[in-house]
Parts: C-alpha cells; sequence; structure tokens
C-alpha cells in the first residue's frame, strides 16, 4: 500500500527484459560455442581415424537414437524400456522395402522409416500414456516385445530369427555409394542425418512446447491447472521421438546392410536409457557424452578384458548412479561451478 | 458488481461409504471476496476440487455464469475462467520463478503449444510475466529457482501462476498454509492487489486474515453448509461459535 509512492513503475518501465532473469530465458536458444565441439570432433575423426569410420557412424547412430529417448524421458519424463520398438519399427520399414526391392533411396527409406516408427508410436501413445510409472514402464516393454514376436513369426517377409541380409541400398543422391569395406559414405551420411535431426530436437527443446513438457515432467498437477491439454503434449512428444528413433533404426539398418531382431531387443532399449542416465538426460548434449563414453568405455575394455570387459562398464554405472545422479554433464556442471566460485573471490 | 459467476446446486461427493460434500448450494458473484471456513474434514478442499475440477462430483451440479459445466475436465475451466492455488505448493522446483509464471501465461495466450520457435522469442509473454511478478513484489527473485526461495516466498508463486490465467474466480486452497506468521501479510497484501472484478474464493484458517480478506464468510461442517453472512455476523454467530471458533481457540 504504501509503496505506491516509489518512483514510477507499471508498464511504462523499461528494462523488463533486462532484467537478469528475462535475459537467461530470451537468451537460453543462443548457440554457444562450446555447441560446434561434437561437429568439429567428428569432423577431425573422420580424417584421423579412417580404420574406425565403421565405429563412429554406430556412435552417431546411438547418439541420435538417445537423443530420441532424451526427448521422451528427460524432457517429458515419459518411462520407457521399450524404445527399441520405434528403433526396430525403423530398421524394419528400411530392411523391408529394400530386400523386396520396393524402395532403396535411402533418405525417403528414412522418412518413411520415421513415418512407420511415429505410426507406432502414437497408436501405442494414445493407449500407454494415460498410465505412468512402473505401469507405463511395463506397458512399454510389452509393446516392443510384441513387435519383436511379429518380427520373428512373420518369417515369410522379415526372415524371422535370420533376419534381412545384404540389403541393396541405392547410393546417396544417387552418387555415393554404400561401401562395406571403406564406410566413407556411411559416416558422412549419418553425419548429416544425426547433424539435420539434432537441429530439429534442439529446436523443439527450446521451443514453449518442449517448456511445456519440462512442465509436465515437474509437476502434472499443476499442468493440469493451468489448463494445458497434457495427455495430448505427451502423445505429440512420444509419436515424434518415436519418430526420431525410426530414424535411427533405418540409419542403421542402411549402414550395416542387414536388420535382424536385435533391432527390437530389451538389450538394446536398455543400453540406450544406460547411455542417456550416464551422460545426463533432459539436457540435448547427454546423449553425445554418455553414448561418447559408453561406447568408447566398451570398445577398449573389450579389448583389454575380452572376457570381462563388462565389469568395468558395471563399476563406472555404480559410480555415476552414486556420485553423480545427473550423468558426466551434471557432474562437470557441478566442478566447473565449485571452480568458478573458488576463482570469483580472489 | 452483483453478476453471479460461480455457482452450484446439489453438489455432492462420496469416496466410498464417505460423504464428503452433501448438497451444497454456493453463490460467488463478481468481484466477491469470499472465504470458506470450517473443522478439518470439513470437505472445504474437495469442494474446491469440484469446483476445478480435478474431481468429478458424485451428484448435483457446477454452473459459469449460468452454463452448466458439471462435464467439463480442468484443462477446459481453465479455459472459462476458473483457476485454483493449491494447498500445498505445486510448483516446478527445478526452473525459475520467472519460468514459472512463462508457463501458464504461455499457456494462456496459446504459445505453449508451438514447437518451431524459441520460448526467448514470445517477449510478450516475457513481459507480461514480469509485469506480474512486479505486482507481487516477486521481481527480486524471478531469475532464482523455487527450491531456493524461502517457502513464504513460493506461496506468492502459487499466486502468481494463477493470476497469470487472467481468471474471473479464482480459487485459493489455504494461500497462507506453511508461512510464518510474521509473514502472511505479504500473502494479504497479495490477495487485497488483485483485479477487483475477479471473483475470490478463499480456504483459510488463519481467522486474522479471514476477518481482514472477507466481505462474506460461509462455515462449512461435515461436508455440508452450515452458516453464511458477515465476518461479524459470523464471528457473532453462537453456534459457528461453538464448532469452530472456539475450537480454534483451545486448540
Amino acid at each position: 500500500m504504501s509503496s505506491e509512492a516509489v518512483p514510477a513503475g507499471g508498464p511504462t518501465r523499461v528494462g523488463h527484459a533486462e532484467h537478469p532473469a528475462a535475459r537467461v530465458l530470451i537468451r537460453r536458444h543462443y548457440l554457444r560455442w562450446w555447441e560446434s565441439l561434437p561437429w568439429l570432433v567428428a569432423l577431425a575423426f573422420y580424417f584421423a581415424f579412417p580404420d574406425y569410420l565403421g565405429f563412429g557412424t554406430s556412435l552417431m547412430i546411438t547418439i541420435l537414437f538417445a537423443l530420441s529417448l532424451d526427448l521422451a524421458l528427460g524432457y517429458a519424463g515419459i518411462i520407457t524400456l521399450g524404445h527399441a520398438a520405434f528403433f526396430g519399427a525403423g530398421a524394419y520399414t528400411v530392411g523391408l522395402l529394400a530386400f523386396h526391392n520396393v524402395w532403396t533411396e535411402p533418405i525417403t527409406s528414412l522418412m518413411l522409416a520415421a513415418l512407420a516408427a511415429a505410426a507406432i508410436g502414437l497408436a501405442s501413445g494414445l493407449v500407454l500414456l494415460r498410465t505412468q510409472g512402473l505401469t507405463l514402464l511395463m506397458l512399454t516393454l510389452c509393446t516392443m516385445a510384441l513387435l519383436q514376436e511379429a518380427a520373428n513369426m512373420g518369417h515369410d517377409y522379415t526372415g524371422g530369427f535370420d533376419g534381412l541380409p545384404s540389403l541393396d541400398i541405392a547410393p546417396v543422391f544417387g552418387v555415393f555409394e554404400f561401401n562395406p569395406l571403406y564406410p566413407d559414405t556411411q559416416y558422412l551420411y549419418t553425419l548429416a542425418i544425426l547433424f539435420a535431426c539434432f537441429v530439429s530436437i534442439r529446436t523443439l527443446a527450446y521451443s514453449p512446447f518442449g517448456q511445456s513438457l519440462t512442465g509436465i515432467r515437474e509437476n502434472l498437477l499443476r499442468m493440469h491447472a493451468i489448463g494445458a491439454p497434457v495427455r495430448r503434449r505427451l502423445v505429440v512428444c512420444y509419436t515424434i521421438s518415436a519418430a526420431f528413433a525410426g530414424i535411427a533404426g533405418g540409419l542403421w539398418a542402411q549402414t550395416n546392410a542387414y536388420v535382424n531382431l536385435s533391432a527390437l531387443d530389451l538389450d538394446r532399449a536398455a543400453t540406450v536409457l544406460i547411455i542417456l542416465i550416464l551422460g545426463g538426460y533432459g539436457r540435448l548434449y547427454g546423449a553425445f557424452v554418455g553414448a561418447a563414453a559408453y561406447m568408447g568405455l566398451e570398445h577398449f575394455l573389450a579389448r583389454l578384458y575380452p572376457t570381462a570387459w563388462q565389469l568395468g562398464l558395471g563399476v563406472l554405472l555404480v559410480i555415476v548412479a552414486l556420485y553423480a545422479r545427473n550423468g558426466i554433464l551434471g557432474l562437470s556442471k557441478l566442478v566447473w561451478r565449485r571452480y568458478r566460485a573458488r576463482r570469483a573471490p580472489s | 458488481m452483483t453478476e453471479l459467476r460461480l455457482e452450484t446446486r446439489a453438489l455432492s461427493r462420496r469416496f466410498g461409504a464417505l460423504v464428503a460434500l452433501q448438497d451444497v448450494d454456493f453463490k460467488l458473484n463478481a468481484g466477491a471476496r469470499h472465504a470458506l471456513i470450517g473443522p478439518n474434514g470439513a470437505g472445504k478442499t474437495t469442494f474446491i476440487n469440484l469446483l476445478a475440477g480435478a474431481l468429478p462430483p458424485s451428484r448435483g451440479c457446477v454452473l459459469l455464469k449460468g452454463d452448466d459445466i458439471t462435464d467439463k475436465k480442468q484443462a477446459e475451466r481453465v479455459k472459462l475462467g476458473i483457476a485454483r492455488t493449491f494447498q500445498i505448493n505445486r510448483l516446478f522446483r527445478g526452473l525459475s520463478v520467472l519460468e514459472n509464471v512463462c508457463m501458464s501465461v504461455a499457456e494462456r495466450v496459446g504459445a505453449a503449444s508451438n514447437m518451431f520457435y524459441p520460448v526467448g522469442r514470445r517477449s510478450d509473454v516475457i513481459e507480461e510475466s514480469m509485469h506480474l511478478l512486479d505486482m507481487l513484489k516477486l521481481s527480486i527473485d524471478a531469475a532464482h529457482r523455487i527450491s531456493e526461495i524461502p517457502y513464504g516466498r513460493q506461496r506468492l508463486v502459487e499466486i502468481a501462476i494463477a493470476i497469470g490465467l487472467k481468471p474471473d474466480v479464482l480459487l485459493m486452497d489455504e494461500p497462507a498454509a506453511g508461512v510464518p506468521s510474521g509473514e502472511s501479510h505479504i500473502i494479504l497484501e497479495a490477495i487485497e492487489s488483485l483485479p477487483e472484478q475477479i471473483a475470490v474464493l478463499i480456504i483459510e484458517h488463519d481467522m486474522d486474515l479471514v476477518f481482514r480478506f472477507a466481505k462474506r464468510v460461509t462455515v462449512m461442517v461435515g461436508g455440508a453448509l452450515f452458516a453464511e453472512g458477515t465476518p461479524r455476523e459470523i464471528e457473532d454467530n453462537a453456534q459457528v461459535r461453538a464448532v469452530y471458533l472456539g475450537q480454534a481457540g483451545r486448540g
């Protein structure tokens, strides 16, 4: 009441946009210098390690798969253990079309893979996303198991347990051929697709829609109370996430030139979940860090200790679960803040 | 000013064998400053949940400006102008105070389903949210996360989120609950600064706050309306004193 006498307030006052909180929000989507790092590293890798391009390709596919999961799990808080359902849907779409000589053009095949995965995401999401927590977890698992069994039983089309070998994929743009011995094309093609997908996912994450997904994760009841169509948002997010997982699966089929039941495996779904938690979920770059750490370690430990390499990964995961709940990225942020806080006073 | 906003007719709700609310006929006018009091378990929060659409009634109906909205879900009712606050904070704890308010403003202006431009592009949403925070004297905390500010200030954010929806009817479930008594005046000031035409229904245990804020008071006991009148009438009502105010005095 008495504060009315304080100097001119109200809507005419300039400087709302200059308030620190507003500045943070207005500039949140600005590109930071370090955001170019993954892409520079990927390009440098191409020239520095020509013998490891196959590894690099599968790493980037895993990153894309983990990014798609981050959208559903990290942003919207949809607890899923069945994300390989969409990876497999994409992989089998590409595989079936190529194996039966229906369609082999790679880029449009990926779009079809995205569509097929999105359709399954939409259909299952409409049912699943009425539930939460463990029920949701079990239902996502069941969806994936059903798809895997369908792929197993549809032997005449899918090759059943043996899968679809020796897929013939047309050259990219009709020029660049996929050569299994020299995976240069695969690597650069995957890098380009990953980049395009990442730009889309990043835009989405920083949009008002992405922000409202965070709201749903942070407080579901409050989102209902501010009039948000929560169920619809979740279904839309799940569908988009499925589409990106489908693209990752399609890339996997194209670059390996085969599809088998492992595309729909629980092992795959669990691994990508571990990767995302390892890197840090709900923060985009967790997928990059987690996939690089996991697959890098897997690669080297498997060479050092061919019989017991999983032990090393297990120990790492225990450490992350105990001391770095927000993953490697969360831990680095904490260390960085402490470092700055220590330097600031002097 | 006496235009009818919210009305209930024979509104009832059971939970199994428990009758939480029985045949409540209630009216709330535009510009009302109405307090709902009663002992614990009287059905006050259930009543708010029924009005907001968080729970469906077992019987009876809810009308907003004469239209039956009983079948409308909570989100639809928000669009029609009913907003609420919670007895226990329901905030986005990991987000900043400004982001919390932007969430509701963005939802109201229909920006929240856009996925193609960044949040920062909607300067209208940010501007309006900052203005709201100014109004509630929260702007110094705008950049802080909810988990970093004291509980009393968090209660103000609850109110800011609700006002960001520009409601015609505002339902407040114990806005001062959990706030140290020395700070409860900031809640009262916030409520007093609400736009006049909003119809406000408030559940409150703090009698000081009730008698300073309310123009009318309804007493609810055992899931039914027990008495209604001006604060003075309620204070002087011997029966009310017996069932409620007296208890509060002893407790």
